[in-house]
C-alpha cells in the first residue's frame, strides 16, 4: 500500500488500542505466574497484580515432590509420544490415497464421504463412552490415543496439500517402477514437510490440552493426563451446600499460590514452545480457518 | 478387473489401519445411538438384550422443564459467540492492517494468537482467580472506580455474558490471521487508484477492504451456522457451578451430568442424537451454502 508517511491521531490512537489488546490476551497469564512466584502470605491478602510479591519459589518446591503431579506428566509425555506419531502416520496413509483422482483409485470417493461424514454427525458423549469401555480401553493409555487416531481435519489439510504436488514428479517415480510406498515416502513426504510440522505441532498441542476423554476415560486417578489432574485440583472445587461468603473464603485462603504454580506449569511448553514455532501454528491457522 | 485390483490394492492397504480405526470410534459409537431408544442398563453391554422403549426417553425430555431452559441457554451463548466471533475478528484486521511498523505489527500478533492455544482447563483456572468477587484482579480494577464486586461466575445475569467475553477473548486472535490473510491478498493498486479518487481511510476501508474481504467473510459466516449448539462445553465445564445452572447449563454440560454422573444412558443418548441431528443439518445446509455461493469444497 502506498500511503503518505505521515503520523496522525489515527495512528495512535490505533497502535495504543492494539498495544491494549494485545496486553488483555496476556496479563491473565502474567497474572498467574506472578501468583505463582509470591509468597503464599502475599498471595493470600490479594495484592499481588502483575510483578510476584514477596518472591518465593515455595509452590514449586511443594509442586515437585507431588507424586501424583509427575505422574500425569509421565502419562502426558506418553500419550503425546504415542498420540502424536500415530496421528501423524495415520493422517499420511490416509491422506495419500485420497489425493488421488477417481480414475486412479476407484473408492476414493467411498472412502472420502466415510471420513468426511464423521465430521458431521458423532454417535454423541454416552455410546462413544460405552464404545470404548467395551473395547476393554479405560484405565489404560490407548483410550486416549487411539480414539482420536485418525483427525480428519489434518487428514483434509494433508490431501489438499498432496494435490499441490506436481504429478510429473510421482508419474517419473512410476516409470522407474517405484510402487505407491515408495512414491509416497520417497516424493510426496520430502516435499510436504512444512505441511507435515504443522500438523504435528497441532496433534502435539492438541494431545497436551485434552483433558476432558482423561477424566471420564481414567478411573484412577494415576492414570490422569496432566491437563485432566490440573482440572480435578483446579476447577474441581465443589461448590454446593456453600454460601456466598464462604465461598469467598474458601477461594482467597485455599492454596492459591500452590494452585497457580501448576496451572502455569500447565500453560508453560505451549508458551516456551509458541514464539519459536508460531510460524507453522500461524500457517495451521490460514489454512484451517478457510477449509472448515 | 484383476489388473485394477492389483494397482489398487496397495491403496486399499495404505488407508485400512485409519479406516479400521473410523469404524471403531466413529461408526461404532453412530450405531450406538440405540442407546436413546431403549431403557439401557449399561451391565447388559452395547448391543445387549436391552429393553426397547420406543420413543419414551425423548417424550421424557420434553416434558422436562428444564430441558428448554438448556436449549435455550445453549442457543443463546453459541449465537452470540459467533457473532462476537466474527465481528472483533474483522475489526482488529483492518485495524492491525493500518499499523505501519513490521515489528509492533508481528509483536501484537504473537499476544493475540496466544490464548487460542491454551486449554480451558488453565484458562479457567486463571479466570476463576481473576474473575473472584473478593480479591480478583478485575473486581479490584473496579474498585478502584468505586464500582460494586461483581461476582462473574456465580451471578446468572452475569454468567453468559462472562462466557461469550472470555471466549472472544480467546479466540479472536485465531480468526484475525484469517481475516489478515484475506487483506493481505487485496491487490495494491485497487488501494492506489482509490487515493487517487480522494479516498480516504475510512473510505478505502469501506469500499476496498471490505469488499476485498467479502468472501471470507461470507464463507466463516456460513461456516459458522453448524456451531449453532456448540455452546463450548469446555469452557463451560470448568468455570460453571450449580448456582448458575439456570443461566449457564448448555446440553453438552446437561449430557455429561445426567449420563456419566447420573448414568441415566438413554436420556443422555437422546440428547446427544437430538443434537447431532440438529447440528448435521444445519452444517449440510452451510456446506451447500459455501459450495454454491463461495465455490467451497472441503475435499
Amino acid at each position: 500500500m502506498v500511503r503518505p508517511k505521515k503520523i496522525d491521531w489515527f495512528t495512535i490512537f490505533n497502535t495504543c488500542f492494539l498495544v491494549f489488546a494485545a496486553l488483555i490476551c496476556l496479563v491473565p497469564l502474567i497474572h498467574i505466574a506472578a501468583v505463582s512466584f509470591s509468597s503464599n502470605a502475599a498471595a493470600a491478602t490479594g495484592k499481588v497484580a502483575l510483578w510476584p510479591l514477596d518472591f518465593s519459589i515455595n509452590s514449586y518446591r511443594f509442586v515437585v515432590k507431588r507424586v501424583a503431579f509427575w505422574q500425569s506428566m509421565l502419562v502426558s509425555i506418553k500419550r503425546i509420544a504415542i498420540g502424536g506419531t500415530l496421528n501423524l502416520l495415520l493422517t499420511i496413509l490416509v491422506a495419500y490415497p485420497l489425493s488421488k483422482e477417481k480414475s486412479d483409485f476407484r473408492f476414493r470417493s467411498f472412502y472420502a464421504w466415510a471420513f468426511f461424514i464423521t465430521m458431521m454427525f458423532s454417535g454423541g458423549l454416552i455410546p462413544w463412552y460405552m464404545v470404548i469401555k467395551q473395547l476393554n480401553l479405560l484405565d489404560t493409555i490407548w483410550a486416549l490415543v487411539l480414539p482420536g487416531a485418525v483427525p480428519v481435519f489434518s487428514v483434509i489439510l494433508l490431501l489438499n496439500f498432496f494435490r499441490e504436488v506436481p504429478k510429473e514428479l510421482a508419474e517419473a517415480a512410476f516409470i522407474d517402477g517405484a510402487s505407491h510406498w515408495t512414491t509416497l515416502w520417497r516424493i510426496y513426504v520430502p516435499v510436504s514437510t512444512p505441511a507435515l510440522a504443522t500438523i504435528l505441532l497441532f496433534s502435539l498441542v492438541n494431545h497436551w490440552n485434552s483433558w476432558f476423554d482423561g477424566l471420564i476415560l481414567m478411573n484412577k486417578p494415576e492414570n490422569y493426563p496432566l491437563q485432566s489432574y490440573i482440572q480435578t485440583i483446579v476447577v474441581q472445587r465443589s461448590f454446593d451446600n456453600l454460601t456466598r461468603a464462604e465461598i469467598d473464603q474458601l477461594i482467597s485462603i485455599s492454596d492459591k499460590t500452590l494452585r497457580s504454580a501448576q496451572i502455569f506449569l500447565g500453560a508453560l511448553p505451549i508458551v516456551c514452545v509458541y514464539p519459536f514455532l508460531q510460524k507453522y501454528f500461524v500457517k495451521g491457522i490460514v489454512l484451517g480457518g478457510v477449509k472448515g | 478387473m484383476k489388473r485394477i485390483l492389483k494397482k489398487e490394492l496397495p491403496l486399499h492397504l495404505m488407508i485400512l489401519p485409519g479406516f479400521i480405526f473410523l469404524l471403531l470410534f466413529s461408526y461404532l459409537p453412530m450405531a450406538g445411538v440405540v442407546i436413546a431408544f431403549q431403557k439401557f442398563i449399561p451391565a447388559k453391554g452395547l448391543f445387549g438384550d436391552q429393553q426397547w422403549i420406543g420413543l419414551d426417553n425423548f417424550v421424557y425430555l420434553m416434558k422436562l422443564p428444564s430441558f428448554w431452559n438448556i436449549l435455550w441457554n445453549t442457543v443463546y451463548i453459541a449465537v452470540m459467540k459467533i457473532l462476537c466471533g466474527l465481528i472483533v475478528p474483522i475489526v482488529v484486521a483492518i485495524l492491525l492492517n493500518e499499523v505501519r511498523g513490521s515489528k509492533l505489527k508481528r509483536s501484537i500478533q504473537t499476544a493475540i494468537y496466544l490464548p487460542h492455544f491454551l486449554s480451558w482447563v488453565v484458562l479457567g483456572g486463571i479466570f476463576i482467580d481473576i474473575l473472584s468477587p473478593t480479591d480478583g484482579l478485575v473486581n479490584r480494577a473496579l474498585q478502584a472506580f468505586g464500582v460494586e464486586p461483581i461476582f462473574f461466575l456465580g451471578d446468572n445475569n452475569w454468567f453468559p455474558f462472562t462466557m461469550i467475553f472470555t471466549e472472544t477473548w480467546k479466540e479472536f486472535g485465531y480468526g484475525t490471521i484469517v481475516y489478515l490473510a484475506a487483506i493481505t491478498g487485496i491487490d495494491p493498486s485497487l488501494y492506489e487508484a482509490a487515493q487517487i479518487d480522494g479516498a480516504n481511510r475510512w473510505k478505502q476501508t469501506l469500499h476496498v477492504t471490505l469488499p476485498g474481504m467479502r468472501m471470507v467473510i461470507v464463507l466463516l459466516m456460513v461456516l459458522s451456522l453448524g456451531n449453532l449448539l456448540n455452546a463450548g462445553f469446555d469452557q463451560i465445564f470448568n468455570m460453571y457451578s450449580p448456582p448458575v445452572y439456570e443461566s449457564g447449563d448448555i446440553i453438552d454440560t446437561f449430557v455429561y451430568r445426567i449420563g456419566l454422573l447420573d448414568a441415566q444412558f438413554g436420556v443422555a443418548t437422546a440428547v446427544g442424537l437430538f443434537k447431532s441431528l440438529v447440528s448435521m443439518t444445519f452444517i449440510s445446509v452451510s456446506y451447500f451454502f459455501a459450495y454454491r455461493f463461495a465455490d467451497y469444497r472441503i475435499f
